[in-house]
């Protein structure tokens, strides 16, 4: 077995691992807050995530035709980017709580949960026809920023793009800002209790609805930001991208405890790195039996056996209750 | 200052109330005594908003309560202890005391939490400890001051002793006629009868729905009635 390469890639895929993992993470924040507050999963989240992205490349885009790609500094376009990726996700996030899920509240549960699934087609389709009549397309580019793709030389084996370091960074920020918001304030901490017993939060004289449309909105923001990440990181997107990564991030908030906010962020980049791993070294390591295309079976392998022993995720049920 | 008349409430089906009507005057302390089932936690959740009456009137200093949210009876001065405690487990002493607080916006809620681990001191050993590892005597005065954190003019208690020792409930108890005696209006539900008419000034007897009885707490204490089906005699 060829060690010295073995060990050579590592620092490149961890590096891959990481960033897949943050955006994993990021999604993943959608599913688990929603999941916090209301039990239910957000089957939408997916578009709404995707959504982010679409409403990045069409600023892009439209910056572009008008010459300004280029005439603004580069982190500008790009914070301005995110911003309205994470607007729109967000708003759509809520819009679609407050038509589609609340008066479903107390419905039974599969009730809401095939409303969303509706939703999640509804949406993919609604790109499609959009972007199909403004542009005539089904797969979008994100148009280059130069400077975004320079590489860094870390070591002869291990470069940098601006793109990755760029990517890790917001996304950290991001996810900070979130833990200091759901931690640290007040409206957080109402988020907190209205997860924990809705009647009670309301006898503490907390709006409950508004507190789930601002769960809604922070959740759909974070998607919209990865969103954004993704398009930047990957480039090619199209109506129906969304899905997998989606599925994927839902997994990583189960992997992590669902309900659970680091645990989100814990499980998005437990399955990232795995991914990331799997998809360089089982042909590697296999001697070519198992190849990249394996990436998936061998994560989902690995997230069904931690489940087995740690069935209420990675992070579930730190706290003990007392009766 | 709360008037409640007429009241009719449901589940689906079943009737839980039917007719109720109960006044509470300002600074006293009204216990609504009941046994299992006779609609004693389902009054208190009408009047602070949880249920929706079928039917009938409450009015709290000449503005109707009913259809009114619960978070928005809150903002005018009724505070609800519920049953079994409902304190956020996952929540700190603190920001359990903090969510009480929650809606004001005037600067007398740092004095009230001082006022709060003054009545508790337990609590304020254990301000930064998570609150679902509290005993269930300190749950209970967690629920207590974090209902007292939203300043209420009228503060509805539901059993706040059960589960308790009897040196707890006591204590609780003394705390709670003190409050009454800082100048908070109480509706107390009780099991404990002998301890809820030891403090209270008026009460009622509450069965299958309907008040069955009402009079002051010596007129109750020394009813044959009361003294048989609830004081154990
Ligand atoms: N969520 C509910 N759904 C259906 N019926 C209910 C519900 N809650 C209470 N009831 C019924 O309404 C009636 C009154 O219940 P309530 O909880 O008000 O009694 P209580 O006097 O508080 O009793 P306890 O002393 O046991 O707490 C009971 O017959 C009860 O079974
Ligand atoms: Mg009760």
């Amino acid at each position: 077995m060829d060690y010295p390469l073995l060990l050579g890639i590592f620092p490149q895929v961890f590096l891959d691992g990481i960033i897949l993992g943050f955006m994993y993470a990021l999604i993943a924040l959608g599913y688990t807050m929603v999941y916090g507050v209301l039990e239910f999963i957000n089957f939408a989240h997916s578009e709404i995530f995707i959504v982010g992205a679409f409403v990045g490349v069409e600023l892009l885009l439209g910056l572009k035709s008008v010459g300004l790609l280029d005439g603004l500094p580069w982190p500008l376009v790009l914070f301005l980017t995110l911003v309205a990726g994470m607007a729109a996700s967000g708003l759509l996030a809520v819009t679609v709580e407050r038509v589609a899920y609340r008066p479903l509240r107390n419905a039974p549960r599969l009730i809401p949960l095939i409303s969303a699934i509706g939703i999640s087609f509804f949406l993919q389709d609604l790109i499609r026809l959009f972007e199909s009549l403004w542009r005539n397309a089904f797969n979008l580019v994100y148009p280059t920023i130069d400077v975004l793709n320079l590489r860094f030389e870390l070591t002869e084996t291990i470069d940098v793009s601006v793109k990755s370091l760029v990517v890790i960074v917001a996304a950290l920020l991001m996810l900070w800002a979130l833990h200091v918001i759901v931690n640290r304030t007040t409206i957080g901490t109402a988020i907190r209790a209205v997860a924990e017993d809705q009647a009670a939060a309301s006898l503490m004289g907390i709006n409950v609805n508004r507190i789930i449309s601002l769960t809604f909105l922070i959740g759909g923001a974070m998607g919209g930001a990865a969103g954004v990440l993704f398009g930047v990181q990957y480039g090619l997107i199209n109506p129906y991208t969304g899905f997998i990564p989606g599925l994927k991030a839902f997994t990583a908030a189960v992997l992590g405890g669902i309900g659970n906010i680091p645990g989100a962020m814990l499980g998005g980049l437990v399955l990232g790195l795995l991914e990331a791993f799997a998809a360089s070294y089982l042909s590697l390591l296999t001697g070519g039996a198992f190849g990249a295309e394996y990436k998936d079976i061998f994560a989902f392998s690995v997230l069904i056996v931690i489940l087995i022993f740690r069935p209420k995720g990675l992070l579930g049920e730190i706290v003990r209750e007392r009766a | 200052m709360l008037s409640v008349d007429s009241l009719d409430v449901a589940y689906g089906e079943i009737r839980a109330l039917k007719g109720v009507g109960l006044q509470v005057g300002r600074g006293e302390i009204v216990t609504i005594l009941g046994n299992n089932g006779a609609g004693k936690t389902t009054t208190l959740k009408t009047i602070s908003g949880l249920l929706q009456p079928l039917r009938g009137t409450i009015t709290l200093e000449a503005e109707s309560l009913v259809g009114v949210p619960p978070h928005e009876i809150v903002g005018r001065g009724v505070a609800h202890v519920p049953e079994g405690r409902r304190i956020f487990n996952r929540l700190t002493v603190r920001e359990n005391l903090m969510m009480g607080a929650y809606p004001r916006r005037d600067a007398g809620v740092p004095a009230d939490l001082e006022r709060v681990v003054t009545l508790f001191p337990r609590l304020k050993e254990r301000i930064t400890q998570v609150a679902g590892t509290l005993s269930g005597g300190e749950q209970q005065m967690l629920a207590i001051g974090r209902a007292l954190m939203a300043n209420p003019r009228l503060l509805l208690l539901d059993e706040p002793s059960m589960g308790l020792a009897p040196v707890l409930v006591e204590q609780i108890f003394d705390t709670i006629a003190d409050i009454n005696r800082q100048g908070t209006t109480i509706l107390l539900v009780e099991q404990n009868a002998a301890m809820a008419l030891s403090i209270a000034h008026r009460g009622y007897v509450l069965e299958t729905g309907a008040i069955a009885l009402a009079g002051t707490a010596t007129e109750l204490a020394d009813n044959p009635e009361v003294r048989r089906a609830y004081l154990g005699e």
